[in-house]
């Protein structure tokens, strides 16, 4: 038994010796052959790695956007269609929470200023505390105040574009801007960019920005529907989305579906699920590619048996057993795929790290990415090298030999 | 040495040739010692590689009995019959058969790998047994640098390198010239002196000769042709 294991060991290491030896000697066909397999594991490892870094970078920024916050978004009841100040004051006395922020939008403003005018306009509602959160908002003049908020004032800050389209070449600090038809004096200026969160990635940015108290005045309405939630320190999302909730259960009278909450980690959820699906999506493409590649190693594996038939005779009149001679064919399409599959994960690293450097996203190596184009590749070169090599160890000695 | 290697009685071969049976052996009988030195004489078509192929089992007859030292040859399995090739039989083929990526050491080691033999030990072999057919300044040369003596030279050592108990020898001079042929003809006749069995099987009388001890082989049907003393 011993004897017979050490016999396979020796007969094992020789098979990947003369297969890598076969190999060489057919240079442009083993790298022909190896192309399909190199092509499907490069594509498998750029498409995982470079989902991998889009969702890293995304993930991130969400993170630096709204961290320490919860979005409430209110549907309402036949009863109660909104919050109004009171209750949002109530939510901000909440122990769990340091402030809110809540949004008015008017969508489709019409903004004029002399002969110029630009409608669908998108024009937002903020309060006070919102500015107090973020004061990197504002670039030039004033923020809004609690002042604004309380007397709903005609006050708005405007942003680059604005800028651009009504107040090319002036400051626009303390002149006058019409918003549907109502004057606006402008305080301030303030950054797009800053203002972006998670809301701004499905509904835009706003170009103007007004009292909140304003905002419901222009919209006839006392409620607001959308806010943000700033956590008090050191409480999780979790503790203060469950506050929030039951506060405003009780605002609702316990009806059910009248508002949703999304905490960050809600969002990460979702967000990964998608690109996992994506990177599944995309692998299984991927992964036709590399069905070809292994159709193309069964061709070659194939077409090497016939024409060494002679050589399987021989090696069989030497006193080769059958075994013996399947396991060289196997090792030598083992060898073939695993070459390609190493050269396609080299290959697939160099091409996503230049992906993630053009595209800006982070280049992440992904292990599970490279073992499987690894396991991949191995498993496609025995699978698809089974059938030949089992007709090589199946020839019969007398017909290979007679061929010479 | 003048125990039975092989004993074969009434053995028959057909070949399926279309819708007809052909057959290409008609009831052979023939015994060989250990230490004997045998030729097979037959034209083209006789039968006489089909004989060969069944002396070491790379055929199985269809009728009749075949043992081999104690091996009863027509009962074995495929994996058997491997190990009687790998263990008892030595083959020599017309045109010498090397593999031409490997040197004459590695042509050499073949079986032995086969045999399961490791790496150290198979070279020793290898190298002792191309010393002995007169090519140890020829070790580390491909087939294509070996004139074609030279790589029947390394093909006898690859049949030898097992130690088997017979040399199986089809036209061994056949791709060869008159000196060459020869000079393999009297390695034969010293390898034959130092003990070991062959069988040659060949079309040629003059090389036939060679042998100790000649068998004719036509259509199928062998007939003794008595001893040659003149070796």
């Amino acid at each position: 038994m011993l004897k017979t294991l050490k016999g396979a060991l020796i007969m094992i290491g020789e098979c990947f010796r003369m297969s890598l030896n076969n190999i060489r000697g057919a240079k442009v066909r083993s790298f022909l052959t190896v192309l399909g397999i190199l092509i499907g594991v490069m594509a498998v490892i750029t498409l995982i790695t470079t989902v991998n870094g889009v969702t890293g970078s995304i993930s991130d920024s969400f993170m630096s956007m709204g961290a320490g916050t919860l979005t409430v978004s209110v549907t309402g009841s036949d009863l109660k269609t909104g919050m109004t100040k009171a209750d949002l004051e109530a939510i901000a006395a909440l122990p769990e929470v340091e402030g809110v922020a809540p949004t008015v939008s008017i969508s489709n403003a019409r903004v004029s200023r002399g002969g110029s005018y630009e409608s669908r306009i998108s024009v937002s509602g903020k309060n006070a505390y919102y500015f107090l959160s973020n004061p990197e908002v504002v670039t030039r003049g004033r923020a809004l105040s609690f002042i604004d908020e309380d007397n709903m004032t005609y006050v708005c800050l405007i942003d680059s574009e604005m800028i651009e389209t009504f107040f090319y070449g002036v400051d626009p600090v303390g002149l006058n801007l019409y918003i549907n038809g109502i004057p606006f004096q402008v305080a301030g200026v303030f950054s797009a960019e800053s203002t972006e969160n998670i809301a701004s990635i499905f509904l835009g940015s706003p170009s103007i920005l007004i009292p909140y108290t304003t905002a419901m005045k222009m919209n006839s309405t006392a409620e607001v529907t959308s806010f943000t939630v700033y956590m008090a320190d050191g409480m999780t999302s979790d503790t203060v989305s469950a506050a929030v909730e039951e506060a405003m259960d009780a605002m609702f009278s316990f009806e059910e579906d009248t508002f949703t909450i999304t905490t960050m980690d809600a969002i990460e959820d979702t967000m990964e699920t998608m690109m996992g699906m994506m990177t599944t999506l995309l692998a299984g493409i991927a992964s036709i590619a590399l069905l070809v590649g292994g159709i193309g190693i069964m061709n070659m594996m194939l077409t090497t048996v016939t024409e060494r038939t002679t050589e399987i005779g021989l090696k069989k009149a030497l006193g080769a057993r059958q075994w013996q001679i399947q396991l060289q064919f196997l090792i030598e399409s083992f060898l073939l795929s695993l070459i390609g599959g190493l050269a396609g994960i080299a290959l697939g690293l160099l091409l996503s790290m230049i992906l993630s450097n053009v595209m800006g996203t982070a280049f992440r190596i992904s292990t599970d990415a490279i073992l499987l184009g690894f396991g991949f590749s191995a498993a496609i070169g025995i699978i698809f090298g089974w059938a030949p090599a089992r007709k090589a160890s199946r020839l019969n000695p007398i017909d290979a030999l007679r061929s010479m | 040495m003048d125990s039975i290697f092989f004993r074969m009685e009434n053995i028959n071969k057909y070949y399926r040739m279309g819708d007809e049976d052909m057959q290409v052996l008609r009831d052979v009988n023939l015994e060989i010692r250990e230490g004997e030195y045998l030729s097979v004489l037959g034209p083209s078509g006789s039968g006489k590689s089909t004989l060969m192929n069944i002396i070491g089992c790379l055929d199985t007859a269809t009728s009749g009995q075949y043992i081999l030292r104690d091996h009863v040859i027509e009962d074995m399995t495929e994996s058997e019959l491997a190990d009687i090739r790998s263990r008892d039989v030595g083959f020599v083929f017309q045109n010498s058969q090397l593999l031409p990526r490997l040197d004459a050491v590695q042509n050499v080691e073949l079986p032995l790998i086969y045999a399961g033999v490791s790496q150290r030990e198979r070279s020793r072999r290898a190298r002792e047994m191309l010393e002995r057919v007169g090519l140890a300044d020829r070790m580390g040369h491909y087939p294509n640098q070996l004139s074609g003596g030279q790589q029947q030279r390394v093909a006898i050592a690859r049949a030898l390198v097992t130690n088997p108990g017979i040399l199986l020898a089809d036209e061994p001079t056949g791709a060869l010239d008159q000196k060459t042929g020869r000079q393999i003809m009297q390695l034969f006749r010293e390898l034959n002196d130092e003990g070991r069995s062959i069988i040659m099987i060949t079309h040629d009388m003059n090389i036939a000769a060679n042998a100790k001890r000649v068998v004719h082989i036509i259509d199928g049907v062998l007939t003794e042709g008595g001893s040659t003393s003149d070796a």
